[in-house]
């Protein structure tokens, strides 16, 4: 507990632990969608064009690759769910396509045009998270609190325009709601949150916090706002403790976090059997 | 009045027509019933009246004061349904959705309104149920109860009495042709030609041929005489 509270005195470990809450809290609201509507792979897919795009970004020399990784993200993000509705080629072959492509060319990216002398560090720590959420600077931490709330806002005011189109997309437009226009938020809500998650836990490892909260709380609560609520809640409460034990044994943050995550779905899995149903 | 007018309506797959030229006309209080074989684009039909399809040609007009968001619609279920979880009141609200445009939240008087759908379709007491729970009879009349939050003037039905045992099929049609008493106009797709003559007023029957007309001239045609009479004889 000591070290703990030593730790704590460091600025960016307070950081960490902000923007650890507020990026988990948010994948774990959208979460819901996503394993509801099938899309549960979009973030790995997602996460891998963030991969790539953060490659071209640090072959351009960028200092803030932000500006590169984020439109790229969304306008995957866009293209995917779009392409899940009327194509030629299905949505997980689609984001398969997609996913390995970009992951391929991220890695070729950074072998060829390297500019620095840990390319396999470099690499392992943008698909595994390892420390880079401890390096945070104050505007890196700015940026995601902003974005995250922003998140947050947007899921609260259209909560039942959401649940609306993930239930019944059909009826949805057939009595007059735009549901394009509202998985086209979905799709660029999401874009932002694997952005800001690959922080966290990496690129390879996005799709854990994105479906297991939500897939933890589904085998206990049986309507949408619980589900979504205890989601949340369980997210922050994985990410947190996950991080904390990340801090004081040494172990990488991002896998420590979806190791916790992996334990708390088998206690409600468990605790789901329990009460009975399936 | 008519609220809904078909005219030489063409209905496919890219260029691939599967009905051509169709014209009816539905007037406020009709209750038809879209009869045809398997494959004879029912469903189509069914979604270009509710605009997810767009038409190969031909156009269809809504008439009266029938606004876009007053479509009420019991669509088949979806194996995205099956496993979600989401409470029947929670189901029913989403249907002032269309209605609500860019406000956020229900208010006072649509929570009240989707109560008194639950109650007249005898699902209220099921309000704080989780959907995938229930028998296939309760969850079409929570979906019901959701179509007409979303309407008081017209619900299209696909198929709404699939996979339901002959008991609970009786209630539903008894449910349906209660609405239309009401005042609700219904176009029904069905597979049920003994129970599409018995409760509509009008037939409309798509495949090689196309009739249109009342039930009395649809029974008394030629192409009703032999479809009944398929159908009779496979049951």
């Amino acid at each position: 507990m000591d070290i703990l509270i030593a730790y704590l005195e460091y600025p960016f470990v307070r950081y960490a632990l902000i923007v650890g809450v507020l990026i988990s809290l948010c994948s774990a609201l959208l979460g819901v969608t996503l394993v509801l509507k099938r899309f549960s792979f979009i973030g790995d897919g997602l996460s891998h064009v963030a991969f790539g795009a953060m490659a071209i970004a640090a072959v351009l020399n960028l200092s803030n690759n932000m500006i590169v990784v984020l439109p790229v993200t969304v306008l995957s993000a866009i293209l995917l769910l779009r392409t899940g509705q009327n194509a030629k080629i299905k949505g997980d072959a689609a984001i398969a396509m997609i996913s390995v492509g970009a992951l391929a060319f991220g890695y070729l990216l950074m072998n060829i045009f390297s500019t620095s002398s840990n390319l396999t560090g470099d690499v392992c720590s943008t698909l595994f998270g390892s420390m880079s959420i401890l390096t945070l600077t104050p505007g890196e931490v700015l940026a995601c609190a902003i974005l995250s709330v922003i998140v947050i806002i947007v899921f609260i005011l259209f909560y039942n325009k959401i649940f609306a189109v993930t239930f019944d997309e059909n009826f949805a437009k057939a009595t007059g709601t735009k549901a394009d226009l509202y998985n086209l938020l979905i799709a660029i809500i999401i874009a932002v949150i694997i952005v800001l998650a690959m922080n966290l836990v990496g690129s390879l490892l996005i799709s854990a916090l994105v479906i297991f909260p939500a897939l933890s709380a589904m085998r206990i609560f049986r309507n949408f706002k619980q589900v979504t609520i205890c989601s949340a809640v369980l997210s922050v409460v994985c990410s947190l403790s996950g991080m904390i034990i990340s801090i004081l044994t040494g172990t990488p943050v991002g896998s420590t976090i979806v190791a916790v995550d992996v334990a708390v779905f088998a206690v409600c899995w468990i605790a789901g059997l329990i009460r009975g149903g399936n | 009045m008519a609220q809904l007018v078909v005219e030489d309506l063409s209905l496919g797959y890219e260029s691939q027509a599967i009905i051509e030229g169709l014209n009816f006309t539905v007037n406020a209080g009709d209750y038809l019933c879209i009869v045809g074989e398997n494959g004879s684009g029912k469903t189509t039909l069914m979604k270009t009246l509710l605009n997810l399809k767009t038409p190969l040609s031909g156009k269809i007009t809504t008439g009266g004061d029938l606004k876009k968001n007053e479509i009420g619609y019991l669509p088949q279920q979806t194996i995205v349904q099956k496993d979600f979880p989401a409470s029947v009141r929670e189901i029913v609200m989403s249907g002032f959705q269309g209605q609500c445009g860019i406000r956020p939240f229900y208010n006072k008087e649509e929570k009240k309104l989707a109560q008194e759908n639950m109650e007249r379709m005898g699902v209220a007491d099921l309000a704080k149920r989780c959907y995938r729970d229930l028998s296939g009879g309760q969850q079409q009349r929570v979906l019901l109860a959701r179509a007409l939050c979303a309407t008081r003037k017209i619900l299209l039905l696909d198929e709404p009495v699939s996979g339901l045992d002959p008991k609970v099929t009786a209630e539903m049609y008894k449910l349906i042709s209660d609405l239309n008493s009401d005042g609700i106009t219904i176009i029904m797709i069905s597979h049920d030609i003994a129970a599409a003559v018995r409760y509509a007023s009008h037939i409309l029957h798509i495949g090689d041929t196309v009739f249109f007309g009342t039930r009395d001239e649809y029974l008394a045609s030629d192409i009703g005489k032999v479809f009944l009479l398929q159908q009779g004889g496979e049951k």
